[in-house]
């Protein structure tokens, strides 16, 4: 009996020891997280702000283009699993691009986001990957801080480019691609040509009506 | 106490070389210098604050529940330096993402809390944790350059990503027309080169 409640009192210890640590490390880590989530939610808005720069110029617009976008439902075209905003450029009200963000989703490994910006006669002002898990040194060449193939697609569209031409050039296509990373360069220059596609079905919707 | 903590942690009992502890990020992530030294560091600093927080409370700590307290304890810090990175540092986040929160399952920090840090006095622990992650640091600079250097024929490049636009002039690269040897870059690279990093630290041993 007496071994029974020395047992017990052991457990006890142990029990009260630990929750005394966990209650003291999670307060802790509640005060940190309040302090630094709105720092984080700031500096992520402003890395988002940079990218749409890199897609399209500070010149076309003038409007608050982070909180000018329309829903875009998850589609066929743009390969979205959930609801997704599409920014709108405006210059003095009137439209001057958009930003859609695309996926291929038959990357070498995984799915690769990209975003494009496209002005209102269909024209691709510009286009960046935003996240992808390419091979490090041969498929990360899609990424602009490793190479500027990614720029190959500017001022592209569905009229200068027909639909045969929007493949690499292995497969009779116009587009440049890394030898040895096809399978790169082909998912990306097919997720922009569905982007152009998405964006001529659905001008109307964002305020283009040429 | 200070000279024997530089000598085990840098070769003695190197933890990349020796102990071979915590190698699912050295191997993962030293696909370039750049990375490798962000990690290494980021270890460093987690093993330090490890180490010297958990010594001073090592008397509280009941034997049967250690390595669960000291499990939360690492948690808890990682926690506190990833969000501090995200906060503070972006660019830095961007380039090391997932690998953070994986430091609290890196086995060498809990390794040096368990063997070291839960049986000797604070300032020693510190100084353990401080050479211990040194040394893996350099393991993971000295791995990160040979598959650098290998796979895509360059040295220091993407500092720029990470530490700001003035270090761009520092990446080096070596051959004009280099089509990269992706065997250096893949995981099974990092392997062979962890292989000749051991080898290499063996032969000077034996010939001492």
């Amino acid at each position: 009996m007496n071994n029974f409640i020395k047992k017990n009192r052991i457990v006890g210890r142990t029990v009260l020891i630990m929750v005394i640590f966990g209650v003291f490390f999670s307060t802790i880590l509640e005060f940190v997280y309040t302090n630094a989530n709105p720092i984080i939610i700031k500096s992520e808005a402003e890395a988002k702000e940079r990218l749409l720069l890199q897609v399209i110029s500070k010149d076309i617009y003038n409007n608050d283009l982070i909180n000018s976008f329309i829903k875009i439902k998850p589609n066929e075209k743009l390969k979205n699993k959930e609801v997704i905003k599409g920014y709108i450029a405006k210059n003095n009200n009137k439209v001057t691009a958009v930003i859609l963000e695309t996926r291929a989703p038959n990357g070498y490994s995984g799915e690769i986001k990209i975003l494009v910006g496209i002005d209102t006669k269909g024209y691709i002002l510009g286009t960046r990957v935003i996240k992808h898990q390419e091979t490090p040194g041969l498929g990360d060449f899609i990424d602009v801080t490793k190479s500027d193939w990614i720029n190959i697609f500017t001022y592209s569209s569905l009229k200068n480019t027909s639909q045969s031409e929007w493949a690499v050039k292995k497969d009779q296509g116009k587009f440049d691609y890394i030898s040895g990373a096809t399978i790169t360069a082909r998912a990306v220059v097919k997720a922009i040509n569905e982007s152009l596609n998405f964006f001529k079905e659905n001008k109307l919707e964002m305020g283009i009506d040429v | 106490m200070f000279k024997a903590a530089v000598i085990d942690g840098l070769w003695k009992q190197n933890p990349g070389t020796i102990q071979l502890l915590g190698l699912c990020p050295t191997l993962a992530i030293t696909t370039n210098v750049i990375n490798g030294l962000s990690l290494g560091l980021a270890t460093m600093f987690v093993m330090m604050i490890a180490n010297s927080s958990i010594s001073p409370i090592r008397r509280f700590v009941p034997d049967e529940v250690r390595v669960p307290i000291f499990i939360l304890v690492i948690a808890a810090l990682v926690t506190i330096v990833d969000l501090s990175i995200h906060a503070f540092a972006e660019p830095l986040y961007k380039a090391l993402g997932i690998f953070i929160p994986l430091i609290v399952t890196n086995c060498i920090v809990l390794a040096r809390v368990e063997s070291f840090a839960s049986k000797n006095p604070t300032l020693p622990s510190f100084y353990d944790g401080l050479f211990m992650g040194l040394g893996l640091c350099f393991v993971l600079i000295i791995l990160g350059g040979m598959r650098e250097f290998l796979g895509q024929g360059t040295l220091f490049s993407g500092f720029d990503l990470v530490f700001g636009q003035s270090l761009s002039g520092l990446s080096i690269n070596f051959f004009d027309q280099y089509s990269g040897f992706l065997l250096a870059i893949l995981p099974p690279g990092a392997f062979l080169g962890l292989a000749f990093l051991i080898a290499l630290v063996n032969w000077i041993d034996q010939k001492n």
